[in-house]
Formats: C-alpha cells, structure tokens, sequence
C-alpha cells in the first residue's frame, strides 16, 4: 500500500495555524472603564465559558481538520461551511461576553474586539472563501457564501445581541449622522462616476479609432494615478477657491463635495478610458468586416457588435473605478467632503478607535458589494458572448 | 448583371485595380483569380462598395452603384470571407437572420427560413439553431457563413476565399454544395480564390488577374487550353494538366448516343477525369451512360477521353500548354 498525503490544503492549514495561536496567545476583547482607557485583555477562553461558549466555537474544531480532508466536494463544502460559521459564532460569543461584561459595569464601560477577534475571523473568512474557489463556485456562488455570513451577523445585529459592544455603542451615538455618511459616501461615488462615464467612454472610443488619441491620452491619466489623494485634493484647494472668489454665488469652493469629485473622476478615467479602449480592441476585425458587409450602418455595428463583445472588459474598468472611488472617496473627508471618511477620521482625532471602525467597516462593505455585483455583471456579459460559458472574468 | 467600366483603385501611389472592364452575366458563376496583390480581392470589396472605386463605373443591372446607399446595396448581396466573421455572441439562427432582420422580415417568415437555409446546408436545425459560433467547428462556421450570406435571397453573392481555411474534405463537400446551391437559384456568384483547381472546378468562367489589371477572362476550358500568357499558364500548372483538361467537361459532352452496353452506368453530369478513374477500376475501355431521368444515353470509350468527338468542342490538346 502506497502512502496518501495527510493534508490535502495547505492555505487551510496556514489559517488554521494562526487562528489557533490567535486563540491561545491573543487578547479576544477588550475590556475598558470608558471609551479613552485602553482596556485589559479578555482572553478566548475567558470569553467561551458554558454551554453556549461551546456551541459557537464547535466550527472552530470542525474547522481544524480542515487542512487534512480530501478536495472532494464534500471535503470543500465542509471547509466552507465550517469557516463561515466558526466567523458568525465569533461574532456572537463577542456579543455574548460583551452583554456579560456590562452587568455591573457602568454605562461608560466598552468592550471592543482585540487582535485575537480580527485574527481568527479573517482566517475563518479566508479559509471559506478559498475553499469556495477550489469548489469552482463562479462570482454568484462565492457572492452567496459572503452573504450568508453577512447574514448571520446581520440577524445578532438585527436582534439586538451585539448592542453592548463598543462599536454598536458609538453607532447608537451617531445614529442619525450615521445613515447621512453611508449615503453621503454613496453619493460621492455616484456623482463622480457620471462625469466619469460621460468623458471616459468617448475617449475610450476615440483612443480605439484613433492611435494619436491614446498616445497622447493615457501617459496623461497614467501621470494622475501616480499623484497620491491627497496631493490631488489640495491641488484642487487653490484653483477652486479662486474661481469661487471670482464667480460669488456660484456655490464654488475650495473645500467640501465638488474638489472630491473632481478628484474622484480624475482618478476614475484611467480604468474607464483603457479598458473602453482595450475591450473595441479585442472585438475581432473580420466580425466587423462581415457587419460591414451585410450592411449593418456604423451605428448599428457599435451597438450590436462591439458594445456587447466589448462589454466584459468596460465592466472590469468599472469594477476597479468604483472600488477604487468608494476607497478614495473615504479621503476626501479631509477637504469636508463628508462621508463615511468624517466619522473615521472623528474617531482618529478623538483616539476612538471604535469610531474608526464604524467608518471603516462600510467602506469596506460597500467596496465588496460593488466589487460583488459588478463581478456578476461581468459574469453574465462574458457567458452572453458564448466565451468560455460559465467562467467569470479575472 | 455585373459591369465594370474601366475601373480604377489606387492606394497612395499603388495602383490596385488598374482600369478593369469586365461583365458578369446574371446567373454566372465568375472566379477571379490571380497572386497576392493581383487586386482580385479589391475588385470584389468594390462590388458591395467596402471599397469605393477611384474611377470609372460599377453598374448593377444598369444602375450606378456610386448612386445607392452602401447599406441597402450591401444587403441585396450576400457576402462570404475567408474568416467567416460569425457574431460570436449570437446564436446560428440569430446570425443567418440578420439581413433578414434589417430589412424587417415578418418573424414566422425568418425562422422558416432559417431552417430552410440549415437543411440546405447539411446542418440539422434542431441541433444547430440555438448553438453558438464557438461551439461550431471550422467548416460549420464556414456553413453557418454561406448561410447567412443566402438569407436575405440575394441576387448576388460575394465570396472572398470562403473555403481556403478549411481542410481538403471540408472544403470539397463545400465546394460541391455551392455548385448546387448556384444551379438551384440562379444566383449570380463573384468567387475569390488563389487555388486554379477550386477556379476550374466551380467557375463559369474565370478572370485572371495581375498587378491589378485583367490578363484573361474565360471558360475554364480556355483558361486551359488557351492561356492568354505565361502567367495562366502557370497558374494551371502542368501537372495532371490532362486530368484537369478532363475535369472541365463532362461524359454526357462526349459518350456515343446510338451505343448501348450493360454495365453500372455513369450519369451524363459525371467530370471526364471520374469517368477515366472509373474505367481503371474496374478495367474497363467502355462505361454505359445515363441522363438526368436515368434513361441510357449511350456510351463513352477510353479512346473518346483522347480524341473529343462531340460537336462544338474546341480542342487545343495537352500540346497547347505542355510545350516546355
């Protein structure tokens, strides 16, 4: 008898190495009088005690022969589940101990996620998603098992269990200004996006007809992609503080909404204008040469054969714009453009690092989503095209 | 009809198509042929307008066709390339129905037609309809292209060596089916090839051309035994030269009509060159000849294949060309 390999996946075994040292040797909450303090550790072992502490840690253990199943579909599904939920039930014991932290404890105490939480979680996370690509789930399968871990946090959230931690305490602070930021932040996106689409897109055509356009287009934008973020908004600062001056009224300024935009497009056109340009490239010359022959009028070509043949690369530029643009649009709350930006950098100041977190949690949230929806639209442009049915684009 | 006038193409300081007069008989099936660079393929894109001409006069059916829109010219004529050009994100049926759809076909009246097209092409409807270009291999593609280009009944097709790509077996299945596709519509054929076998074996007629002018323009028979120069002459080639004198004409243009002999006949429409394999096989110096209907139409001697005896029959013999 030949001997099999023990283990089978060695990124699940990398995982599952640092969440346990994670769970022995890092602090999994913090526990401190009032926000300003730092806190004394709360270890997981501290935190996992009784029946219920046991229950949400069963996945972890499941989690850990991970690394030695076989890539059956089986083994992968198991991986997937196991990391998924061993993330939610971290979630929930840091709820659990948080409420348990709070009786007999002042109002002023908070108790925040330590080292330990981040660790372990992003290894469940990760070994769930791995495992979800080595099973072959294309961008809608992998977009599920996102959700579905979204979703048992959203149900604690939803059901009040995690109200006594510290960054639910901040959010019940700010409650109002909160739901203001996410659409805020939205709106930068969004409006910067519209100018972007409507001088990316022609330029993207003309860099594709015409050579000198893209020669002379992309050393350009490619410059403006090298300025960092905030050397760009303060460049805006100076000459749209002296337009304003120049027009009063007119609602111009140096500070607030329009600079960011303004940045935010700069920014936004390299990926729109190259993968416009790039995408009409691929579409084969003999496709349009038969168009052309059969009589298909120059409008009818562009809107029945390259819009669509093009289409899977023009969304994989509007992927990286508007993930790129939800990122960035959190830096422009520097110049007061508000956003979810304002409540990170609130929290910076004021050495509130739940604070940071309740900015920066949704900016992650809504670069994912978008990155996820837009994957899906990607998926569903390249299988409309007939290539390679089935597989998403990278 | 097709007629050119002293028609001209130059790009830059090259001169393409130099001066080219020549008329296309409706119903004729005309090859043009030449070297890279001969201007045949440009003769051809000036035809659907790809290509507009620098002077003088292409006319179809008498009309200048400086004088109509590109598009609408376009699609009354089909139009094959050599890459096929299948939209890849639509369906076979959606590709073949798409003249018909420009010109606003009623939808029950395109999806017969399709199917119609399909069948015509060896490929079976069911299966093919809702496949996609990628799933086709090279010679379906090619099929799903002559279709396409049929849709719309043109009067014209266009072909620009639709069948160089393919392997020797696809493309002489294609090759043969043409030829009855053209003979059952009567549709008018402009043929681009490089290739003098696939000229001799599906022309009318064939136009020989090089550095943009018209050397000739004959039947495959006078392409063979009268080539006009040097040029023809070595685009025939004097290999199997007999063999392909053969080919160009049929056992009904010379079997004896009084005889009779038993035997598995051969029909009328068979090439010389099958019926001269046919006798080596089976070692036989006579073959009994049927027509069209199967009724015997005498018979055709090995001897018949050397020295032609039907009326009206130019002869110029192998000594014409095999003269090195």
């Amino acid at each position: 008898m030949t001997s099999r390999p023990l283990l089978h996946n060695r990124v699940a075994l990398l995982m599952v190495l640092a969440a346990a040292v994670a769970a022995v040797a890092l602090p999994f909450l913090g526990f401190a009088p009032n926000r300003l303090l730092s806190g004394r550790p709360v270890p997981l072992w501290a935190a996992a005690q009784g029946f219920d502490g046991a229950i949400a840690l069963l996945p972890g253990l499941a989690l850990l022969a991970t690394p030695f199943l076989r890539p059956t579909r089986t083994g992968l599904g198991l991986t997937v589940v196991a990391g998924g939920l061993f993330t939610a039930g971290l979630v929930w014991l840091a709820g659990a101990q948080a409420a348990a932290l709070a009786q007999g404890a002042s109002a002023a105490a908070r108790t925040s996620f330590a080292s330990g939480f981040w660790v372990m979680a992003a290894a469940g996370l990760l070994t769930a998603i791995d495992a979800a690509r080595r099973l072959g789930l294309g961008a809608i399968g992998r977009m599920a098992v996102g959700g579905a871990v979204a979703a048992l946090v959203a149900l604690q959230l939803a059901s009040g269990h995690l109200d006594a931690l510290s960054i639910l305490k901040e959010y019940a602070n700010r409650r109002e200004i909160f739901a203001d930021a996410v659409l805020r932040h939205a709106m930068l996106v969004a409006a910067a996006l519209v100018p972007t689409l409507l001088i990316g897109i022609p330029l993207g055509v003309a860099a594709h007809r015409v050579q000198a356009v893209g020669r002379a287009v992309f050393p350009v934008l490619n410059v403006v992609q090298t300025v960092p973020s905030i050397a760009l908004f303060g460049l805006l600062m100076a000459p749209l503080a002296a337009l304003g001056a120049m027009l009063p009224g007119s609602g111009i300024s140096g500070v607030g909404p329009l600079p960011a935009v303004i940045a935010l497009t700069f920014y936004s056109l390299l990926p729109i204008v190259r993968n416009t340009a790039v995408g009409l490239d691929g579409v084969p010359a003999p496709v349009r040469e038969a168009a052309r022959g059969m009589g298909l009028t120059p409008g009818q070509i562009f809107l029945r054969v390259d819009l669509p043949l093009a289409l899977p690369v023009f969304l994989s530029g509007l992927r990286i714009t508007v993930v790129q643009a939800v990122g960035l649009a959190a830096v422009a709350a520097l110049i007061g453009a508000g956003g979810l930006g304002a409540i990170m950098f609130q929290g910076l100041f004021a050495n509130a690092l739940d604070l940071v977190l309740l900015g920066a949690v949704p900016v992650i949230l809504l670069a994912v989503a978008a990155d996820a929806l837009l994957s899906i639209g990607i998926a569903a442009a390249t299988h409309s095209i007939g290539v390679l049915p089935g597989r998403s684009a990278p | 009809m097709i007629d050119f006038e002293r028609v001209t193409k130059r790009f830059g300081s090259w001169t393409a198509v130099d001066a080219v007069s020549f008329t296309v008989a409706e119903g004729e099936f005309r090859v043009l042929i030449g070297p890279s660079g001969s201007g045949k393929s440009t003769v051809l894109r000036m035809i659907n307008r790809l290509i507009p001409a620098d002077e003088g006069a292409i006319r179809i059916d008498g009309v200048d066709i400086a004088s109509l829109k590109p598009e609408e010219l376009r699609r009354r004529m089909g139009y094959v390339i050599q890459s096929v050009g299948l939209f890849p994100h639509w369906t076979v049926e959606r590709n073949i129905a798409t003249v018909p759809g420009l010109l606003g076909w009623p939808r029950a009246r395109i999806r017969d037609r399709v199917t119609e097209l399909l069948e015509l092409l060896n490929l079976d409807p069911r299966r093919y309809r809702g496949a996609y270009p990628h799933q086709l291999s090279g010679g379906q593609q090619q099929r799903v292209g002559v279709a396409r280009a049929l849709a719309a009944e043109p009067r014209i097709l266009l072909m620009d060596e639709p069948f160089s790509a393919l392997d020797p077996i696809t493309r002489a299945s294609l090759q043969t089916e043409l030829s009855a596709i053209h003979r059952r519509t009567g549709t008018t054929v402009v043929f681009v090839t490089h290739d003098m076998d696939e000229a001799l074996r599906l022309g009318d007629s064939i136009a020989v051309m090089d550095h943009g002018r018209l050397i000739q323009c004959a039947t495959p028979l006078d392409i063979l035994t009268r080539p006009a120069s040097p040029l023809v002459r070595d685009l025939v080639g004097r290999e199997e030269w007999g063999l392909k004198r053969l080919a160009v004409e049929t056992v009904g243009d010379r079997a004896r009509r009084q005889e009779s002999v038993t035997g598995e006949p051969l029909a009328a429409e068979t090439p010389l060159h099958r019926a001269l394999s046919e006798m080596v096989a089976r070692g036989t110096e006579r073959l009994p000849v049927v027509d069209g209907d199967g009724r015997p139409a005498g018979v055709l001697h090995l001897s018949d294949l050397v020295r032609p005896t039907s009326a009206g029959t130019v002869s110029g013999g192998p000594a014409a060309s095999g003269t090195a």
